[in-house]
């Protein structure tokens, strides 16, 4: 079993509550990333966003600089949001990462992403959100599974490639595509018809509802005829890891209040409310907030619903203090992992 | 939730039109309490056999065709996709909207941004021969399988309903019962500006009794 990060970047706070600047969050983000690597920690994503509180609009760059200053862990987005960014560059941006990390670290995870800001942002009409994310995601496989260097694609809603060079090429060949999901059955589908690996994103409710999901994936993947190493499952949550549950708990829910509030304000959500919190943030709730014994136990458990082969923890949000979110990517790398494997072992 | 008996008034089968989060919460908790099922997308029923089958286990993978032949049919798709349903096949029939229109969340859409109506009473204009019930669009998805009770229980979790036609809303209020909630009519269909999005009882859970004092509330200032 992996054990990963995955964040949006998160701009810190200063103690009157008011953002720091945007570029802080970048900086840390890169610290983190090379303490995670330095730890042992297997997995670090990216995720594009778009907002002055998370801003990690550019996954690929973020990448390409961690790949340099990285040794052993593997690199991803979480996710590129393909719909309104060009496939071409996204490959790009990515197989040139995976040149300069020595090859076979670095992934692309495609997915819609949990908002619509980028449809303003690029130009992009959300009346077309379907057939931009499907005609995206095939254009980014036919590069990726491309024997050669040129490329020959045609599609509506980018100009065709016809024989043209899309270099450079992955170290290995091609790089893990990723599909992300927050859990709609139709998307389940898509991945296992695709073939590729999914990944879910459970932000709420009780993690193992998804297992029928991930049964409905692999379901779906054998009646198409994909079998073979493509066919795995991620899920990405929340959390944070402490020395002692409370800990973790006082440490999180500042930062998780802030979110919300953002979120709210955007979105029309009520107040945040602690108990909420606090439902969440123990079994058999979707946040992965406790000592290194409890988020072990509950990975485990996870595990035996959905099968995962890697869970990465999305922890430093609202402004978490910095030094919390390196002592959480630690204790995941250095206690929770060795527990997880033991756990594993002995069932 | 016990099994619907076999009353003329009663409905028996439902259909869900969508499979996403919303129409497989639907579906399974309508199976719960022991309906028929049936589940329809915009992809043949064959294409979508093993997904309903594993999703929404015990119900059926037909047509919108068909599952508009249900005695209530559920519209759980994007909202943005109304206009894909087909008002001859929903015609005089008993049609539950569960779809928001939440801008911020899914991106504004020409037909409900700039509009004072209602997003259900765009849904209405468009199925104009349909008996449209705006309701199952302030629970969450998760919470749906979840909080229902028996009738009866003390704080029983309740839901709103506002529509333009009586009969649609008694046959949608016995659903909501059998399905686990207490069924609020709120009044008629543009009355479910109140249980919108951002609103208090979109954003929170009530019992009947609540729900009933927060409409009421939001009646006083007309009146006044």
């Amino acid at each position: 079993m992996e054990l990963g990060a995955y964040s949006f970047g998160d701009t810190p706070r200063n103690p009157d509550g008011s953002l720091r600047p945007t570029s802080e969050a970048i900086r840390n983000l890169h610290e983190a990333i090379v303490l995670a690597d330095q730890n042992g920690l297997d997995y670090f994503g990216i995720g594009e966003h778009h907002t002055v509180d998370m801003p990690a609009s550019s996954p690929g760059t973020v990448i390409a600089a961690a790949a340099s200053a990285t040794k052993q862990i593997k690199l991803g987005s979480g996710a590129s949001i393909i719909s309104t960014d060009d496939p071409v560059r996204v490959f790009q941006q990515f197989a040139t990462a995976d040149a300069v990390s020595g090859g076979g670290r670095i992934e692309i995870t495609a997915g819609r992403g949990s908002s619509v800001e980028t449809f303003p942002l690029f130009g992009y009409d959300l009346s077309d959100y379907d057939r931009l994310y499907a005609e995206k995601l095939d254009l980014l496989m036919a590069i990726n599974s491309s024997k050669t260097e040129n490329v020959t694609w045609s599609g509506t809603v980018r100009p065709a490639l016809d024989d043209l060079a899309v270099v450079p090429r992955p170290v290995n060949g091609r790089l893990p595509l990723w599909l992300a999901t927050g859990g709609s059955a139709p998307s389940s589908v898509r991945a296992g018809e695709l073939g590729l690996p999914i990944s879910y994103g459970i932000i709420g409710g009780t993690p193992s509802r998804f297992a029928p999901l991930a049964e409905l994936y692999r379901a779906t993947a054998a009646k198409a005829g994909h079998t073979g190493d493509d066919i795995k499952v991620s899920v990405a949550t929340l959390g944070l890891i402490a020395p002692t549950k409370k800990e973790a708990l006082e440490r999180f829910y500042p930062g998780w209040y802030n979110l919300n509030i953002e979120m709210g304000k955007l979105r029309g959500w009520p107040a945040p409310d602690k108990r909420h919190f606090l439902a969440q943030a123990a079994f058999p709730g979707a946040y992965y907030v406790g000592d290194p014994d409890e988020v072990a136990q509950r990975v485990v458990d996870l595990h035996g619903h959905m099968g995962h082969m890697r869970h990465f923890l999305q922890m430093d949000i609202g402004g978490l203090p910095h030094e919390h979110f390196l002592e959480s990517i630690t204790l995941l790398a250095t206690e929770v992992k060795p527990r997880v494997e033991r756990l594993l072992k002995n069932r | 939730m016990s099994a619907p008996q076999n009353h003329p008034a009663e409905p028996r089968t439902i259909g869900v039109l969508g499979a996403g989060r919303v129409g497989t919460a639907v579906g399974r908790q309508a199976l719960k309490a022991g309906y028929d099922v049936l589940v329809a997308t915009s992809q043949p029923a064959d294409d979508i056999a093993l997904m309903v089958q594993i999703m929404t286990p015990g119900a059926i993978a037909v047509t919108a065709a068909e599952a508009a032949g249900s005695d209530i049919v559920v519209v759980a798709v994007p909202l943005h996709k109304y206009r894909t349903l087909n008002p001859e096949l929903l015609a005089g029939k008993t049609v539950i909207d569960a779809m928001n229109y939440w801008a911020p969340v899914d991106g504004e859409i020409d037909d409900f941004e700039n509009e004072d109506r209602t997003s259900s009473e765009i849904v209405q204009a468009y199925l104009a021969r349909s008996n449209v019930v705006k309701t199952l669009n302030h629970i969450g998805y998760h919470d749906l399988e979840v909080d229902g009770q028996e009738p009866g229980s003390e704080r029983r979790r309740a839901l709103a309903l506002a529509g333009d036609h009586q009969d649609a809303k008694e046959l949608v209020s016995r659903f909501i019962n059998r399905i686990g909630y207490d069924a609020v009519d709120a009044g008629p269909l543009a009355a479910g500006r109140s249980f919108q999005p951002g609103t208090e009882i979109f954003n929170g859970s009530h019992t009947a009794d609540q729900l009933r004092s927060i409409l009421a509330a939001l009646r006083e200032p007309a009146r006044a």
